[in-house]
């Protein structure tokens, strides 16, 4: 429970943290609200030799909206999230996500910038990313680029991001008439992580849906998109034996994971029940 | 509380904990908050396989470490003997082998300790440990309490062929084995009572320091029994005499069995700060407490249970894997044996029980008692039994209980198993209580029409019996049940010249309120404001030799030593104050804190004026010692057998298998209640603790004996919105063992309430055709029960 020595930086700005991450490379490892990244050192998984401290700087701090989009700074915690006027108005789904993420201490300190950098497989905000397509705004030594979350998830605990980078914001839209999403969770007992976690978006023109987007995540190595589910429930009108059969055709294309918590058969079927829960309420909600 | 708003009468009052204050403010003082000037602090390096030779040890690079000031290993502590095993099973052999203070040549779980780093604080002990090499040659594990004993098992000790510590048996296999041929149903399933971390919220540790000049070492350690731990260490582990060593509890955050028992700590910390000079200090991290610190229950159990279609119950066998872990831990062989084999019939009058318990060793933590400590094991089987044999011929499993109960009248109750007469009962009006308060008709109305609706309630019904308070020493003690030592309890009650009252005790209260109802007893008989009277423990300089807190023993064994020293001071009383009133001390009546002559309560003194007159002793009765000072051991002559009935209701769902617990009822009855508060504060914790292992928690070894569920991201202890409101009450039946009527209640909430839960869940299930499922109801496990029953049908 003690980690191994390591140096630390109170980083003031973005550029301070880039320039320290590329002046000590990979024994470098950002620090924000340190819920991954603290669990991990003080069971010495992990012993960076350098931590740079970016939970202070101002830049990655507060939640704007600008007409259709909703611009979260990276060290936005959860609790800001949740709580944020703005994003429950806006995209209630993301507050419902992160509102369920562990306990309060953990939303007091962790930050959605934290956790889609992490690409812990069992964390939440990936599956709301997804299914909102959402885009991740980064600052490098050769300045910003943005990631559509679609490309940001690489694999277990890897993501598109560049080990100089750091993520500013997260851009996610403002849900309009016709839309609705939803989030879906079974909880980890001891951890409150996703053992399967569904976000579910979906878009009704004239009585039909004519967008769905759904992302999944805890029951494999990374959070992916069911792109035979989403395509199961567009033309239809999105009644239960729609969504019935669209939630059957879910569970594709995931390297399924199994643990004492949860085998990988039962999570297999777990993403069939929580992709049907979760598109029932979208559908719910889109239709107002 | 002020005098004007006390009630005359305290005992049966719920008044507040006077111990709350100063923890719920954070002015406690726990062990990690002990600093001593030069104390140097120790991390223990612990192997990371679960079997394994030690074929050599470099400390090298960790002594030249800086800031390290020593690194020891176990062949540095040959002067030390392992820790003894002060409970065997009685009446059998045990093959008995203890953890040494450090490993040598061997490791046998993973944790084991390997070597010792001594620091100047606790960063620099770790980052040395990870300098220490070691080189192991790794060999064959077994976790498994039954496969450990099947041929061909990785063998753990010399002397314990087939990993078997002891075989020990009760009851009569003849009569039980008749019943099982003869009877026109038989049920018979695997019941595995999975293992558990005990999880106290503060981690254990100890504190040494040693005064060369006069050779005396004090200790403060995270004890639930510091005078046994002085025994234990000097006699035994150190050999030096018992008078050289100082053991202090300090505020301890919560035990629930795990800081019964001695720990190489104690040990190595006093060794350590000999032979450096200086204290040193060791505080478990978690993860160090859920690998080395002691683990409960573990049991794999076939059972068969005989009965009639009528629903009378004549027959049960029982053969039970008791998981000892890798060594023997202080009390570990008497947990399965004494306090769970000879209660296995429960509240059940049942003609012909036999029981055969195999203690095992496998590569695994040890194993000991946690809150309960074998009557969790025992309740759970035979409740779910009961109801398993209730659903086989279809009847209602509140009828079957009724039909087997021990009657009222068949008390004391012998249970043919070798225990103690059950003292006083009255089941059948407990489990009343319980239906009614949870609606049991109704709610068997509604589960229909849910079903109707595709939605699956259950009920689930826990009648159980238990032990506290366990004596008397000749039963308990070696010729007998095999303790090593006595199980009384001792108090010493003083009236100070200004009137105030000092009790000490043996008992070491760590959560249970001790201080408060001990003090509601004592300003109660005599007559006395409850602030005047203080109670001391903790320490083993300044309080009576006692055998600390466990096994619900602390009112029922402790009080009632302190009750009767009340009673010595009275007697002492009334003959000063016949004196003081030159009067016949025969004649003296002692009432609310007075002493008067009988037929003229006016001629009275007051206690505070006798305590005066005995304490200056210018003029005492001839030959009569100054002071008002006594001392009880009390041995008391039974156990007590607190019982009841908890009632659960879920509701599953069938897609996810998640259970939602919807109600817990619990009625308990503990004889008479002292302050009803507190007791519903024991049965609260007690049954969160029962749901856990219901519902969420299990410890978990893979097959190469590494511990799964090593830290509390992995290990499900329950947070408070995964339990529900719990509705609580009561019947009282006093137990005449003792004249306060008292049984116990710290650990009867635990041994109720995992049965109850699954149960329920299993009542639920019942429509697919589930008829056993083992705990944890987690929901993969429920809803794989589901798919596995309509796989069958
Ligand atoms: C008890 C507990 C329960 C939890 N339960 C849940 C749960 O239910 N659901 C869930 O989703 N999560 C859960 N978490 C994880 C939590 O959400 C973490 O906070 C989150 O995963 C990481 O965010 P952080 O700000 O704490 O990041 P940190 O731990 O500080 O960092 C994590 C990683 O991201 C990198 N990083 C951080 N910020 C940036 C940035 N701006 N740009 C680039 N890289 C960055 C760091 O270098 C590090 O590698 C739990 C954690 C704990 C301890």
């Amino acid at each position: 429970m003690i980690p191994a020595p390591f140096q630390y930086y109170a980083a003031k700005t973005v550029n301070e943290a880039i320039g320290l991450l590329q002046q000590h490379g990979e024994d470098a490892k950002l620090l924000a609200g340190g819920h991954s990244l603290l669990p991990a050192l003080k069971l010495r998984l992990a012993q960076p030799a350098v931590l740079i401290d970016i939970s202070r700087v101002s830049e990655l701090k507060g939640i704007t909206s600008n007409g259709d989009r909703l611009v979260i700074g990276a060290g936005s915690t959860y609790y800001e999230i949740a709580r944020n006027e703005a994003v429950r108005a806006g995209c209630p789904v993301l507050a419902e996500c992160v509102g369920q993420i562990g306990d309060i201490q953990v939303r007091n300190r962790g930050t959605i910038g934290g956790s889609l950098a992490h690409a812990d497989p069992a964390a939440d905000p990936p599956a709301v990313a997804l299914a909102l397509g959402a885009t991740i705004n980064v600052m490098g030594p050769n300045g910003a680029r943005s990631i559509a979350a679609d490309n940001m998830f690489v694999g277990m605990l890897t993501t598109a991001l560049s080990s100089d980078e750091v993520i500013t914001s997260v851009t996610f839209p403002i849900l309009g008439k016709g839309e609705g999403a939803a989030y879906a969770k079974l909880r980890h007992p001891a951890s409150r992580y996703a053992i399967v976690g569904v976000a579910a978006y979906v878009k009704f023109d004239n009585g039909t849906v004519s967008a769905c987007r759904i992302g999944v995540t805890g029951a494999g190595s990374v959070a992916v998109r069911q792109p035979a589910a989403e395509a199961a429930l567009v033309g239809t009108s999105g009644d239960d034996a729609a969504i019935a059969a669209a939630a059957n055709a879910a569970g594709d294309g995931i390297d399924y994971l199994g643990d004492i918590h949860a085998s990988a058969e039962y999570r297999q079927a777990m993403v069939k029940v929580f992709t049907r829960r979760a598109l029932t309420e979208a559908v719910r909600r889109a239709r107002g | 509380m002020t005098a004007e708003t006390m009630p005359t009468k305290l005992v049966g009052q719920a008044i507040k904990r006077r111990e709350d204050p100063q923890l719920i403010t954070g002015q406690g003082s726990f062990l990690d908050d002990i600093k001593l000037p030069g104390m140097t602090h120790a991390c223990v390096l612990r192997s990371p396989y679960a079997h394994a030779k030690i074929k050599s040890i470099d400390t090298s690079k960790a002594k030249a470490h800086p800031g390290v000031v020593a690194v020891f290993t176990g062949e540095d502590m040959l002067d030390l003997n392992p820790l003894p095993c002060a409970w065997q099973a009685g009446r059998v052999k045990n093959n008995v082998n203890t953890p040494r203070v450090l490993a040598v040549g061997e490791v046998h779980f993973v944790g084991d300790p390997v070597a010792l780093v001594i620091a100047e604080d606790r960063y620099i002990a770790r980052d040395a440990c990870d300098l220490i090499e070691v080189e192991y040659e790794p060999l064959p594990v077994v976790v498994d309490a039954k496969k450990a004993t099947e041929p061909g098992a990785p063998q753990l000790h010399e002397n314990a062929p087939n990993n078997i510590v002891m075989e020990w048996e009760a009851g009569d296999k003849a009569k039980a084995d008749a019943a099982i041929a003869a009877a026109e149903v038989v049920v018979r399933e695997q019941i595995i009572n999975q293992r558990l971390i005990p999880t106290p919220m503060e981690t254990r540790g100890s504190i040494a320091r040693y005064e060369p000049a006069t050779g005396e070492f004090t200790l403060w350690t995270t004890s639930q029994a510091p005078h046994v731990m002085r025994l234990v260490l000097t006699a035994f582990v150190f050999g030096i005499p018992e008078t050289k060593l100082r053991v202090i509890s300090p505020n301890v955050g919560g035990g629930f069995g795990q800081k019964i028992f001695c720990y190489n700590d104690m040990a190595f910390t006093m060794w350590a700060a000999r032979k450096i000079g200086r204290p040193v200090k060791f505080v478990e991290d978690r993860s160090e407490n859920y690998k080395y610190s002691t683990h409960g229950r573990d049991h794999i159990t076939d059972v068969e249970l005989a009965g009639n279609r009528d629903g009378t119950i004549t027959g049960l066998r029982v053969t039970t894997y008791a998981n000892l872990g890798a060594y023997l831990s202080t009390i570990a062989p008497g947990i399965p044996t004494t306090l769970y084999g000879r209660i296995i019939t429960g509240a059940y009058r049942i003609p012909a029980a036999y029981v055969k318990v195999y203690g095992v060793y496998t590569n695994t933590a040890m194993v000991d008692a946690y809150r309960g400590a074998g009557r969790p094991e025992a309740s759970y089987l035979i409740e779910r039994m009961v109801d398993r044999f209730a659903a086989e011929i279809g009847m209602d499993p509140a009828e079957v209980r009724r039909k087997n109960f021990i009657p009222p009248d068949a008390f004391p109750y012998d249970n043919g198993l070798g225990l103690l007469p059950y003292d006083s009962g009255n089941y059948e009006a407990a489990l009343n209580k319980a239906l009614e308060i949870v609606g049991y008709a109704e709610f068997r109305k509604q589960q229909e029409e849910a079903r109707k609706q595709g939605k699956y309630l259950g009920i689930g019904i826990s009648s159980y019996v238990e032990i506290c308070g366990v004596a008397p020493s000749k039963w308990i003690g070696l010729p007998g049940e095999g303790w090593g030592a006595g199980l009384w309890e001792s108090a010493n009650v003083r009236v100070h010249l200004t009137g105030k009252v000092v009790v000490t005790t043996g008992s070491l209260p760590h959560g249970q309120g001790v201080e408060t109802t001990f003090a509601q007893i004592v300003a109660d008989e005599l007559g006395v404001p409850y602030d005047d009277v203080v109670i001391e423990h903790s320490d083993t300089a300044g309080t009576p030799f006692g055998y600390g807190t466990y096994g619900s023993r602390s009112l029922a064994v402790g009080g009632m030593a302190v009750y009767r020293s009340v009673a010595k001071i009275k007697e002492k009383a009334k003959k000063i104050a016949a004196h003081m009133l030159e009067a016949n001390p025969d004649d003296m009546v002692y009432e609310n804190g007075r002493v008067y002559v009988k037929g003229s309560p006016d001629r009275f003194k007051t206690l505070a004026e006798i305590a005066l007159q005995a304490s200056v002793a210018y003029d005492l009765p001839e030959g009569m010692e100054p002071f008002l000072d006594e001392t009880t051991y009390y041995d008391p002559p039974n156990c007590t057998f607190p019982f009841g009935t908890h009632i659960a209701i879920v509701e599953v769902d069938p897609d996810t298998g998640i259970v939602d617990l919807k109600r817990y009822v619990a009625v308990d009855d503990c004889g008479n209640v002292i302050n009803p508060m507190i007791v519903d504060g024991q049965i609260h914790g007690g049954i969160a603790q029962g749901i856990a292992q219901a519902l969420y928690e299990r410890a978990v070894y893979d097959e190469n004996g590494q511990l799964v569920t090593g830290t509390l991201m992995d290990y499900a202890v329950p947070a408070a919105h995964m339990l529900p409101p719990f509705e609580t009450a009561r019947t009282v039946t006093p137990s005449p063992v003792n004249p306060l009527g008292v049984k116990g209640a710290g650990e009867a909430g635990t041994i109720a309430s995992a049965q109850a839960v699954m149960n329920a869940v299993i009542d639920a299930l019942s429509p697919f055709g589930v008829k056993h499922m083992q705990m944890p109801a987690t929901p993969e496990n429920v809803w794989k029960a589901i798919r596995a029953a309509q796989a069958a049908s």
